[in-house]
Order: structure tokens, then sequence, then C-alpha cells
């Protein structure tokens, strides 16, 4: 169980700092999505079945989406 | 080894606020505030964890089993549902800008200029 | 960064406001990690107020999914504020994307815009998906009780289901399946249930959001008394309020146009 932990802490602290360095939004949505799986797993391996399948829904899907549907509206 | 979250969830904080700093895109710093949002949720449920604890349901095994934090989950759970929520609202006041102002650079929003 | 904005007076650039911030972060970082090395190891130590929760949920509520216990029944006044915070929240964003008086409603504008179409494999998908998704939905909503979910999560995978049939087909298909007065009735019904069966608690029981029906045999689908009917009102609440954010962001893209402009 520690070393998925690890990895899973690990994992999470890359990935925040991929989606801070993706500066063209379209690409950031891709990546916060994987960040926000990559987060859900995490607190799968933290014992909270809950916080994950929150997470994953909200930071994995709707998210992403209505980021994507700002990005559309705001293209000019 | 045994401060990693805690290490971790500053590291995401601090990566979060230098995305907040350093942005050119109005849209970019939006999610870069979900970002730092994300490092209280790592905190919260380093703190309730248990070495060896398991999920709180009890559905198959005796409630008297040793089990981590419900309370801070809860607490989490709601957060980040809440802040998703949140997080659309500044998403939309962001087209309003866009649509006013014709730019989404905060270089160039300035609520004193003109 | 390649070119910038002309510097006002006293504004710095940009290396410099990175420099800047990298000082004032090692400062913050320092005093953080100083702060929580301070608690005692991750692994060893849960809050007593969980220990107390987790001995006694169980015959106390008859609920064996703990963390809703929590949110509906021991901390479900918090769960009043959170859920008043996401009404207002998309109040708000409803507020914000509505049709301004320089714009106008073009429902034939989506088709102007309609440039690909969707492939085939892609429509078959999403409407296969439907189905399970919604089911998924409800079964997680009507379950928190037992299982890990609840009203929050089930309540977003059920709007999750509409962002299914918008990808899979086109948009007055989509706006067919949810006409709007409905879903904004249903997310008012949803936090007045909630409110409503709080003050039942106050007035059969005695405390607000007291649980008052009878609590059953843990392990029952109806059982934990106020708990599951608590988790349906929040699970229509969540559900309303993201499909309304979902169609206001969709309205907003495919439908609201400027009056003087032909195309934008």
């Amino acid at each position: 169980m520690i070393a998925v932990q690890l990895a899973a802490l690990l994992v999470v602290a890359v990935g925040a700092w991929a989606t801070v360095m993706a500066r063209d939004p379209v690409r950031q949505a891709i990546v916060v999505s994987l960040y926000g799986l990559a987060l859900g797993l995490l607190f799968f391996a933290f014992q909270a079945p809950d916080v994950a399948l929150s997470n994953i829904v909200i930071g994995a899907v709707a998210l992403p989406t209505m980021l994507m549907l700002a990005i559309a509206k705001t293209k000019r | 080894m045994s401060v990693l979250p805690y290490v971790v969830a500053v590291w995401i904080c601090l990566v979060g606020l230098y995305g907040i700093v350093t942005s050119r895109h109005l849209l970019h710093t939006i999610i870069c505030v979900s970002v730092v949002q994300s490092s209280t949720y790592v905190l919260l449920l380093a703190v309730g964890y248990r070495q060896g604890g398991v999920a709180p349901v009890f559905v198959d095994i005796p409630h008297t089993t040793p089990a981590v934090d419900p309370v801070v989950q809860a607490l989490t759970l709601t957060d980040v549902v809440v802040g998703g929520a949140v997080t659309a609202l500044l998403l939309a006041i962001a087209v309003q800008i866009e649509k006013h102002l014709h730019t989404l650079d905060p270089d160039e929003l300035d609520p004193l200029r003109d | 960064m390649d070119e910038q904005p002309p510097r006002r007076p006293g504004e710095l650039s940009f290396a410099a406001r990175r420099r800047l911030f990298l000082v004032g972060a090692a400062g913050l970082g320092a005093l953080l990690l100083w702060g929580l090395f301070g608690l005692p190891d991750y692994r060893d130590v849960v809050p007593l107020y969980g220990q107390v929760i987790n001995h006694s949920a169980v015959e106390e509520r008859s609920s064996t999914a703990v963390v809703s216990a929590v949110n509906f029944d021991y901390r479900g006044f918090d769960t009043l504020g959170e859920e008043f915070i996401l009404f207002a929240a998309v109040l708000v964003l409803a507020l914000l994307l509505r049709r301004l008086s320089e714009e106008r409603r073009d429902r034939h504008e989506w088709k102007a815009r309609h440039e690909h179409t969707t492939s085939a494999a892609v429509r078959l998908t999403c409407a296969a998906l439907v189905g399970p998704t919604v089911l998924l939905a409800v079964y997680i909503t009507a379950h928190g009780h037992l299982t890990p979910g609840g009203g929050f999560q089930g309540g977003v995978i059920a709007a999750t289901a509409l962002l299914l049939v918008y990808l899979g087909s086109d948009y007055p298909t989509m706006q067919r399946l949810r006409p709007l007065p409905l879903v904004e009735t249903a997310k008012a019904a949803g936090a007045l249930a909630f409110v409503l069966l709080g003050l039942a608690g106050l007035i059969f029981a005695g405390a607000f959001l007291e649980n008052f029906l009878p609590l059953g045999t843990p392990g029952d689908l109806v059982a934990a008394g106020t708990i599951p009917l608590l988790s349906v009102a929040v699970g229509l609440e969540v559900a309303g309020g993201f499909v309304l954010l979902l169609s206001e962001f969709l309205d907003q893209l495919l439908v609201i146009r400027r009056k003087q402009e032909a195309d934008s």
C-alpha cells in the first residue's frame, strides 16, 4: 500500500506542474483532465472512495468541458 | 517519507500560485486557482489517514475495524463539487470580460484604466 | 515571454515579477513546511471525532457508509450551507450569461457553426452510454447510505448524461430533453426539500435536521431514516444545477449573437 501512495503522490506532483506549465488553454484542458484522474487515483490510495468518485466526475469531466466551452466562446 | 504528503501539498499550492502570478491568459489563471484548491484536498486526506486503515464503509466488515477518518472525507467531498461550480462561475465572468473588453490578458486588464 | 503591453509607471517587468514571486514563495513554503512538520506522522493518528463517529455510526444511524452519514446527519447543517453555495453560484452564473440587450437569440445559428458532422462511432457510443449513465446516477444516489456515493456524486453523473446526449446528437435534440422550467423547478425543489426535511426534524424530534424517521437495520435499502431522502434531495439539486451550468455555456456558445453582426 505504501508504494502505491508514494507513486500516486509523485504523479500528482508532476501533474500539478504540467497543468500550470501548459500555457495554451486548449492543451491545459486535456492536462487538467488527466490531473483530475491522477488525483482520483491518489484519493483511492488514501482509502477515500467517495472523494475519488467526486473528483473524477468533476475534475476530469465537468471542469474540462466547461473550460472547452469557455475557450470556444472567447476565441476570436 | 512520513511527511511526503505535506511536502506534496505545499508543492502543489506553490506551483498553482506560480501559475497565477505568471499567467498570460485569464482562463489559464482560473485553472491554476483550481489547482491551488486541490492542494487542500491532499492535505486534508493526509491528516485523516491511518496506516492499515480501511475505507469507512462497513458493509461487509465489522464496524470496529480501524478505519480512516470520515469527517475529513465528508468535508473534501462537498468541497470538490462546490469548487467545481465556483470555477464555472469564474469561467462565466471571463467570458463576459472577453465580450466587453476584447482581451483576456491579465496585464492589459486594468480596472482603473479608462 | 515575447512581447508585453507597454508598462505603466511603477509596474514590474515579467522577469522581475517572477523573481519577486520566487522569493516570496520560498518564504511562504518554508513557513508552511515548518508548520506542517509539527504535525504527527500522517500514518499514525486519526482525529478523535472521526474515531468516535466510526465506532458509533453504524449502530446509531443504521448507515454503513459513514461518510454519507456524516454529510447528511452528523454534519447536515454544513451540507445545507454548501448546497446553498452551489445554488447561489448557479444563480449568479445564469445572471451573468443571460441574453444582454445588445444580443439576440438565434435559434438557427448553431447550424452555421456546425462545421463537422459527428462520426457514427461517437454517436453510437454516446447513445449506448446514456442509459447506463442515468442508471448509475440513480444507483449511486439511492445507495448513498450503504456504499460510497450519495447525492453529490449521483447528481453530477446525471448532468454528465445530458452532456453525452449533446455529444452524440445535436443541439435541438438536447434542447428537447432538458425543458428549462423543469430543470429549474427540480433544482429549487431539491433545495426546498432539504430545508423542509430539516424543519420536519425540528417539529417531530426537537432539533433541526434531526433524524426522525424509523432507522431500520443497517444494510437495508430503506434504512437510516432521513439520510437517503436528504441524499435524493441533494442529488436533484446538484443535477439541476450542473445541467443549468452546461446549458448556459452551450447557449452562449451556440445561440446568442450580437444584434448588428451577421457572423461572429
